[in-house]
């Protein structure tokens, strides 16, 4: 302190920490002086843009100005995750966030640390986590890197997730060009509290204590927010961006959870902040500014597993399986005696002060001297430029209606062989390769997991009250119109929610974009933004928190943008679950939506034709609300016993999974034209078995709520029949939906 | 006099909570027991969980078998106390050579979660005296080292002397020996199972209830004092 006081000219890395020159110059003139060495670090992390989300903020504003009216938001955008009230005294936190770039770098650790980093946030919720699902987007299924990448991944979030012992209830995977040097890994995880527990990371109470408890603290990670998440890939170096991934241990991951959830159940736990990217510099900061209090830190205290770290490297480290509790004097004693019950290391690291300043010595020096809300909540705000590509009218003009299509005589062998096409692509088959390597069953509280529209968990055993999840995104519709994209995202979240029977009640969302800094990426952010935000107003169901991760991109190829929205929502009694499969023989198939001639973006042009352009499919907000509407009071009423949403592949792909799953053919007849009907992917529809006996009054429920109801045909026998155009033995239909992804990945 | 099964937590223990409800739901009073705590509690039989004890360091097991809880379960396993190893319970009584063989990497070399089909070889067990020899069931089998192993001589002994548990039928989904998903030992008083039959009591959150009997079998073989 002493010295950067005497030395304001001395030359400092800032741009190596990823600061720019006016940045640096502000941190300057907010301390009155040059920063020291540590406090450069401190800032180097807070006002990264993975942590201060700078290019952001303006925009994400929004989420809060158009947020819908509602009494169920206990804690909303600006906590850890955000918590929702779903009845009978219980609450659910939930949120979903991205650890994109580690997972290109190094992707076992970076898969599991993502995890792990999504568990804490909830954890410091005062929650225990109870479920997690992850949404996966890689290159071509076939090429060399994705063979690198993908089962590395899920190799990361099996090794993890299971050894948390959290159930996977559900997720994605989808295949692009687009994402092979910059695959997209985004973890959701949903814990359960009484309203009661809710905790809050603020550092309240002068004089009470600063704890740091779990694993020591060493040197991977750093640098792990400013440079690797907060830039692109390409050009040299990229060796030295592997010291940024950080290395997980999902035991001690599993003992801090304990470890915590018994030191909140006994009372001893004032304020708590889980510790992640920017490490114990964010920490310390977010508490102490959480607070409007301020905090003396030893930094010699923090056990290290290196001691060969100076104050600054403590800082940033990123090492995993860390929280920051704040405790009284009292307590302190009980609290050490927990955490050495769990066998998790805890050390007093420092006290809440009333200074409004965060200090920090280390071997008697003072090394750190800013006030904490410089770096949590005031790092710097852009307004980067904005710019439509010109390139987008063309690609908008590609009208897919000139695609050709089966027509004539051989329509109906045309027809059978594009479904084919897309239940034997990677796209559209199975998933279970992957999801076979996720435990679904630990906890004994999963009602339905993948491949159901939502996973769906039972909350009380005694009243069947449960919570459904799904997430859902799309590249090729957000390329097209980022707005009506980004709206026909969340609506397929929430209608696959509502297809289980659960009310959809609430938001989260992972921005993946590319560079802030090209005006075309900041044309599609602003306009996802903007599509999410009116698009949650008018489905009355608020954003409560998210993620955004920027520079997805290689030298100056961006991703498609991919907004990935995660909908939760609360269902009375799982009890009456809605599975997507048909299993009943000889019961109604009925289609409910209106079905439109819209391949722009769809599953079949893209394969079929390798065709990507037009417009997406419209979306309808109010048909989404009414038949969302319609498939929960189906449910209460027990009037259907399977309900399928239609996104990627139509109506075609949908029929094919809904007989692979159940284990059950169909047979139908279309109402209309063969491919429109097959595979335009028009939004707001869904397919349902109807309980038999319930036929009238299904067609009475839709007709009150304005929702068109189409009765196709009838489950049962081992075809998947379209009559008049071709049939699948459900044998075929299933081996080839089975072979894609074991071919590829074995 | 309700019949008392303890349920062991060691660290990184993660399928307790759900054996201990399938002890309620089978009529017995579940018990916690700490893997720390050299005391069984006077329990009339114990299970030892699946999970990732000890984060699975050094092999699964391995290190779970030394806890002062194992001290007091040894003994009296050979006392006739009935135990049931479920998935990481198995490989802890292997390790604690209460069963013989091994349980090894899957041969696919990944985790694996799926619903099995499992044939019950004997009714002659504290733990499966509710099933018929012979009778299918659908269980879950969730684990990355489930290959049974053992040298030819112990896996021919095993089956001479009755004591294959289970075995897997409609295919082999880790390589096990034999096709074997469980054995006992040749009292039949102690069983180790990989799949978990605690995740399938009720069809509600398992694929069917079919592995609830061998929570009531073993209140048969427990007489309360």
């Amino acid at each position: 302190m002493a010295d950067a006081a005497v030395t304001p000219e001395r030359e400092q890395p800032y741009a190596a920490l990823g600061l720019t020159a006016d940045e640096y110059a502000r941190v300057r003139a907010i301390l009155g002086r040059r920063p020291t060495d540590a406090e450069l670090a401190v800032y180097s992390v807070m006002w990264s843009e993975h942590c201060s989300y700078k290019s952001s903020r303006k925009h994400l504003r929004q989420f809060a100005d158009k947020a819908p009216a509602t009494d169920v938001l206990l804690a909303g955008i600006g906590q850890n995750a955000g918590v929702v009230d779903v009845g009978r005294g219980y609450a659910v936190t939930f949120k979903i966030e991205s650890h994109n770039h580690p997972s290109y770098v190094e992707p076992f650790q970076g898969a599991a640390t993502g995890v792990g980093g999504i568990v804490r946030d909830i954890l410091a919720m005062g929650a225990r986590p109870v479920a997690v699902m992850d949404s996966l987007r890689f290159g071509p299924a076939d090429a060399p890197d994705t063979h690198r990448v993908l089962p590395a991944v899920v190799g990361g979030i099996s090794f993890y997730g299971n050894c948390l012992g959290l159930p996977n209830i559900g997720g994605e995977l989808a295949f692009d060009p687009c994402y092979l040097g910059n695959p997209l890994v985004n973890a959701l995880c949903v814990g359960v509290l009484r309203h009661e527990d809710l905790k809050l990371a603020a550092a309240t109470g002068p004089g009470n204590q600063v704890v740091l408890l779990g694993s020591r603290t060493g040197p991977d990670g750093i640098g792990g927010a400013s440079v690797l998440a907060s830039a692109s890939f390409g050009g040299s170096g990229e060796g030295a961006k592997r010291p940024s991934v950080q290395v997980g241990d999902p035991f001690m991951e599993k003992l801090l959870i304990e470890c915590c959830l018994e030191l909140y159940r006994s009372g001893l736990v004032v304020g708590v902040q889980d510790l992640g990217a920017a490490g114990v510099a964010c920490a310390t900061t977010e508490l102490a500014a959480g607070g409007h209090t301020g905090m003396r830190v030893t930094l010699d205290r923090v056990p290290l597993r290196d001691a060969s770290l100076g104050p600054a490297e403590i800082l940033m480290s990123e090492s995993q399986e860390r929280m920051m509790a704040i405790v009284t004097p009292a307590n302190v004693g009980p609290f050490l005696a927990i955490c050495a019950k769990w066998d998790v290391p805890a050390t007093v690291i420092g006290e809440v002060t009333d200074t409004g300043r965060l200090e920090m010595t280390w071997q008697g020096a003072h090394v750190v001297d800013i006030p904490p809300g410089s770096a949590a909540d005031d790092g710097p705000v852009y307004d980067r430029p904005v710019r439509r590509p010109d390139s987008q009218d063309v690609l908008i003009g590609d009208d897919p209606h000139r695609l050709p299509r089966p027509a004539g005589p051989g329509a109906g062998e045309a027809l059978r062989a594009d479904l084919l096409l897309l239940v034997g692509s990677a796209d559209g088959g199975d998933k279970a390769w992957v999801t076979e390597q996720y435990d679904c069953y630990v906890r004994g509280d999963t009602v339905l997991a993948a491949p159901h529209d939502a996973g769906l968990l039972r909350i009380d055993a005694e009243t069947g009250l449960g919570v459904a999840l799904a997430t859902d995104g799309n590249g090729r519709f957000c390329q097209l119109d980022p707005y009506v994209g980004t709206q026909l995202a969340l609506a397929e979240a929430y209608r696959n929610v509502a297809a289980s029977g659960a009310r959809p009640l609430a938001v989260t969302n992972c921005l993946n974009f590319g560079s802030p800094e090209d005006p075309a990426v900041m044309w599609q952010f602003t306009e996802a933004v903007r599509g999410l935000a009116d698009g949650c107003q008018q489905l009355g169901v608020p954003v409560t928190g998210g993620n955004v991760s920027f520079y997805n991109q290689t030298g100056s190829t961006a991703i498609r943008p991919t907004p990935v929205v995660g909908v939760l929502g609360v269902h009375d009694d799982v009890r009456r679950r809605v599975p997507s499969g048909f299993s009943l023989p000889d019961a109604a198939i009925v289609l409910l939506g209106t079905t439109r001639s819209e391949f722009g973006g769809s599953l079949w042009a893209w394969l079929r034709h390798g065709h990507l352009g037009g417009l997406p499919p419209a979306v309808d907000l109010p048909a989404e609300r009414s038949l969302a509407d319609v498939l929960v009071a189906a449910s209460e009423r027990r009037l259907i016993v399977a309900a399928h949403d239609l996104s990627d592949g139509g109506l075609a792909l949908a029929l094919a999974e809904a007989c692979l799953v159940g284990g059950t053919g169909c047979s139908v007849m279309l109402p209309g034209d063969g491919t429109t009907f097959l595979f335009s992917e028009s939004a707001a529809r869904a397919v349902v078995v109807v309980r038999p006996g319930a036929e009238a009054e299904l067609v009475r429920l839709c007709t009150a709520s304005g929702v068109p109801a189409a009765t196709l045909g009838r489950t049962g026998g081992s075809t998947l029949e379209i009559a008049g155009l071709f049939a699948v033995p459900l044998t075929e239909l299933a081996d080839l939906y089975g072979r894609a992804l074991p071919a590829l990945f074995g | 006099m309700t019949a008392r099964i303890g349920v062991v937590t060691f660290p990184g223990s993660l399928d307790d909570r759900d054996a201990r409800r399938a002890v309620q739901r089978a009529g017995a009073a579940p018990v916690e027991l700490w893997h720390d705590d050299a005391s069984l509690h006077g329990v009339d039989a114990v299970i030892l969980p699946g999970g990732f004890s000890y984060g699975d360091y050094l092999r699964c097991g391995a290190i779970a078998r030394f806890a002062p809880v194992m001290g007091e379960i040894i003994p009296a396993a050979a006392r006739g106390l009935p135990v049931l190893g479920i998935c990481n319970g198995f490989q802890i009584l292997c390790e604690a050579h209460l069963l013989p063989g091994a349980l090894t990497r899957n041969v696919a070399r990944r985790f694996i979660n799926r619903d099995v089909r499992i044939r019950i070889e004997t009714a002659a067990s504290a733990w499966t005296s509710e099933y018929r020899a012979g009778q299918e069931i659908t269980v879950v089998l969730k684990s990355g080292e489930g290959a049974y192993v053992a040298d030819p001589a112990t896996l021919a002994q095993l089956e001479a002397n009755g004591q294959i548990l289970a075995r897997y039928v409609g295919g082999n989904p880790n390589g096990s020996l034999g096709d074997i998903a469980g054995v006992i030992s040749a009292a039949g008083t102690v069983a180790g199972l990989m799949p978990h039959p605690e995740h399938a009591i009720d069809p509600l959150t398992g694929p069917s209830a079919d592995g609830l009997a061998f929570f009531s079998s073993v209140l048969r073989a427990v007489v309360p004092a």
